[in-house]
């Protein structure tokens, strides 16, 4: 008995302690993640943003939590009942999930897997069955538009996403997540004499792939100028048109969710994870998750700008986009750097 | 192997439809996401403004027009103004043409200020309505400056304006005048040379020139597909002849052209709107800013003090209005979306017989069928964008 409770309950209880602490640590973050959206937003277009719940509308996102949660949900007499609730909860599960394999700092990840990229990207790409049964089960035309729309360009630009992880992959040698924040040690910046700084990360010796990720993350996550699934000019809300108070916010939190995957993924593939710039001793002796947030939030903050000033793509021109500039381009991009790496011996 | 009949998708977008511009219904036909046919449903605005000006006295019928197209009220009030005018051969002074030319080109600048930056929204881009409703705002201040009301002014009235304006207002709206070229720049910056707005807007909703004579089309929509033709220009009116602009022409007739054309006109406004200020403040500085004669215009109150004349006056024009001789006429004005005509019947009395009022938007909004016709939904709103359309006039 005190074998099994040692071997199997004691780290089960521990990995279930873990994941609600991150749990709630992101939840609280994407509360103030989409105040700073708002918040950005507001100040590119002249205006003040969320100001008067709590200090500099500090508390907005919980009292916009207290507000869905107290509404009465509203489920259209011509919608399947089952589906249409089942919809964000596979949304907010999915989106939720693919924290588990992300390591905020050397060792902190809840699983640190050896198949790490993969099993995001497996889960990311199941995420377009939330938008899919959302906009069916509301028996609605706005809806049903938008999840086609949704699931064209998810799996389009799933591709070109697909095709740079490979080429980071190649570098690394590696799936598992810790593994490619570590490569990137050494690198580009160390040939050049700058061992152990941001001119090391990917970023710069993938610059290609990285612009590509950037702009696919952005379409992956149906953000502007990419947002056809809601697109508001069009089709009103998108699959979102029949949802409200709870079912709703759990849709907004698994898009939120998703996009803040986007910005660690680009922080760990590109932007070095946790670790510090540059080689000093003082910024060394700050945390790592710390710099792994605020290269996350720089991502973010760079997502938040371009919903700002962009118009929107059409359908054709989005999927033109995905199928003939990005698929080819990060296709050369990856022969490129294969023969590189064979060429010169640095894999 | 059985034949099946595929019906095709039709949905509804508006009249609750946040792109839809006001009440606008349109049933739109859709094969997958290319429009087969666009279904304009009017009518859910509809006030009966034509009958109900029957019934009032030429004076009373003044604050209808501002209901109509609401982004450009005093533009209305202005065909209105001049059609009464040519029925009862009244002569406008020359500061109430300046006046009446300045707060034209206001409105103008409201319209196109308004159209441009939801053609943007239409497009997905949403900063720039908010830009431009700051100049909006300013704008609108100035309106209630002249008159007391930030929209419907009831400021232009046979025979002139309701009031002086004070030197103060004229100095502010040219130092406006000044800074607002900037303010342009900044909404061209971030949507001319954008490639996304490009893609979206240019070879959209293509309208050949032929087309647009054949379907009654008029300002921006007929300049936009390579005509010069314009109001202010072909047949002038109040001072327009006195002041120098210039009229932009498209070239390709799409909604990207539209969108550039209103873009310069909104310079163009500004140079005349300098001008007038520049008379308003210069040869224009005195004198009377509307017709003097005491049967049409009510007197000043000052004079009524001293004068029993007047007293009678005001008390006769303010209850039976004045009488305007049997007859028809038609004016038209070039309002910011296009011509906004006027054709009054008089019978003698003091009622209009029959006013018939020429909104352009009824003529642009027919044509979405015929523009949006195969291409993809997301262009009926970019389409109906540049359309300009405000239901206001539509539905009257």
């Amino acid at each position: 008995m005190d074998v099994f409770f040692w071997t199997y309950v004691w780290p089960a209880l521990i990995m279930l302690g873990q994941s609600l602490l991150l749990l709630v640590c992101l939840l609280v973050f994407i509360a103030y993640i989409l105040l700073a959206d708002r918040k950005i937003w507001a100040a590119v277009q002249l205006r003040r943003g969320p100001n008067i719940v709590g200090p500099f509308g500090l508390f907005q996102s919980f009292a916009d939590l207290l507000k869905f949660v107290f509404k009465e949900p509203i489920i259209p007499a011509g919608a399947n009942k089952a589906v249409f609730l089942l919809a964000p909860l596979v949304s907010v599960t999915l989106a939720l999930a693919t924290w588990a394999v992300i390591p905020l700092n050397e060792g902190w990840a809840i699983a640190d897997i050896n198949v790490g990229i993969l099993y995001i990207f497996a889960i990311s790409s199941l995420e377009v069955y939330g938008i899919i049964m959302a906009g069916w089960a509301s028996n609605s035309k706005y809806p049903f538009l938008g999840a086609l729309r949704s699931a064209a360009q998810m799996v389009s630009y799933e591709v070109s996403i697909g095709f740079v992880i490979v080429a980071v992959l190649l570098c690394v040698g590696s799936l598992n997540l810790t593994d490619i924040v570590m490569s990137q040690q050494d690198g580009l910046g160390t040939k050049l004499g700058l061992p152990n700084s941001f001119l090391d990360w990917h970023w710069l010796s993938l610059f290609p792939m990285f612009v590509i990720f950037f702009i696919s993350g952005l379409a992956e996550t149906n953000r502007p100028p990419f947002d056809l699934p809601e697109a508001e000019s069009e089709l009103v809300a998108g699959y979102m048109v029949e949802y409200g108070s709870a079912p709703y916010m759990m849709l907004m939190l698994s898009e939120y969710a998703a996009i803040l995957m986007v910005c660690s993924l680009t922080t760990i593939l590109f932007l070095g994870g946790w670790l510090p710039p540059v080689d000093i001793a003082i910024l060394n002796w700050v945390p790592g998750v710390i710099w792994f947030v605020l290269k996350g939030t720089m991502v973010f903050f760079m997502i938040a700008m371009v919903k700002a000033f962009v118009p929107r793509y059409r359908y054709d021109q989005l999927m033109r986009l995905g199928w003939k500039v990005f698929l080819p381009l990060s296709l050369i991009m990856l022969i490129i750097v294969a023969f590189v790496l064979k060429l010169t011996g640095w894999a | 192997m059985t034949e099946h009949n595929v019906r095709n998708f039709n949905i509804n977008f508006g009249p609750q439809h946040p792109a839809a511009h006001g009440v606008l219904r349109l049933v739109l036909e859709l094969d997958g996401e290319i429009v087969e046919r666009v279904d304009p449903h009017i009518g859910l605005l509809h006030r009966g403004t034509e009958k109900l000006i029957e019934t009032k006295t030429y004076l009373q019928a003044v604050p209808y027009f501002d209901r109509l197209d609401y982004v450009a009220p005093m533009n209305q009030e202005h065909a209105f103004a001049l059609a009464v005018e040519k029925m009862l051969g009244l002569e406008i002074p020359i500061r109430g043409q300046l006046i009446r030319v300045l707060y034209s080109e206001i409105g103008r600048i409201l319209s196109h200020l308004l159209n441009v930056t939801t053609q943007a929204m239409d497009v997905g881009a949403l900063t720039p309505p908010l830009w431009g409703f700051e100049e909006r705002e300013k704008l609108m201040v100035f309106y209630e400056r002249a008159c007391g009301a930030r929209m419907h002014a009831a400021y232009f009235r046979p025979g002139g304006v309701h009031q002086d304006l004070p030197h103060e207002l004229v100095e502010d709206i040219g130092a406006w005048c000044d800074q607002f070229p900037s303010k342009l720049d900044d909404i061209d910056d971030l949507l001319t040379g954008n490639r996304i707005f490009k893609q979206r807007n240019v070879d959209i909703g293509v309208i050949d020139i032929n087309d647009a004579w054949a379907r009654g089309f008029s300002g921006v929509m007929v300049r936009g597909s390579g005509a010069a033709w314009d109001l202010r220009r072909a047949q002038p009116y109040e001072c327009y002849s006195e002041l120098e602009f210039d009229i932009p022409i498209g070239k390709n007739g799409d909604c990207y052209d539209r969108y550039l054309i209103r873009m310069i006109e909104m310079r163009e406004s500004c140079k005349i709107m300098k001008q007038c200020v520049n008379r308003l403040l210069g040869d224009a500085k005195t004198g009377p800013f509307s017709a003097t004669d005491g049967k049409v215009v009510p007197p000043k109150r000052g004079e009524m003090k001293r004068s029993m004349e007047a007293l009678i006056h005001h008390f006769k024009l303010y209850t039976e209005g004045y009488h305007v001789p049997a007859g028809e006429v038609y004016a038209a004005v070039e309002a910011p979306k296009g011509e906004f005509g006027v054709f009054l019947v008089a019978d003698g009395t003091n009622k209009p017989y029959r006013c018939k009022i020429r909104a352009p938007g009824y003529a642009h909004l027919q044509a979405m069928d015929f523009a949006c016709r195969g291409h993809q939904l997301a262009d009926v709103s970019a389409v109906l964008g540049s359309f300009d359309i405000v239901f206001g006039e539509v539905d009257r």
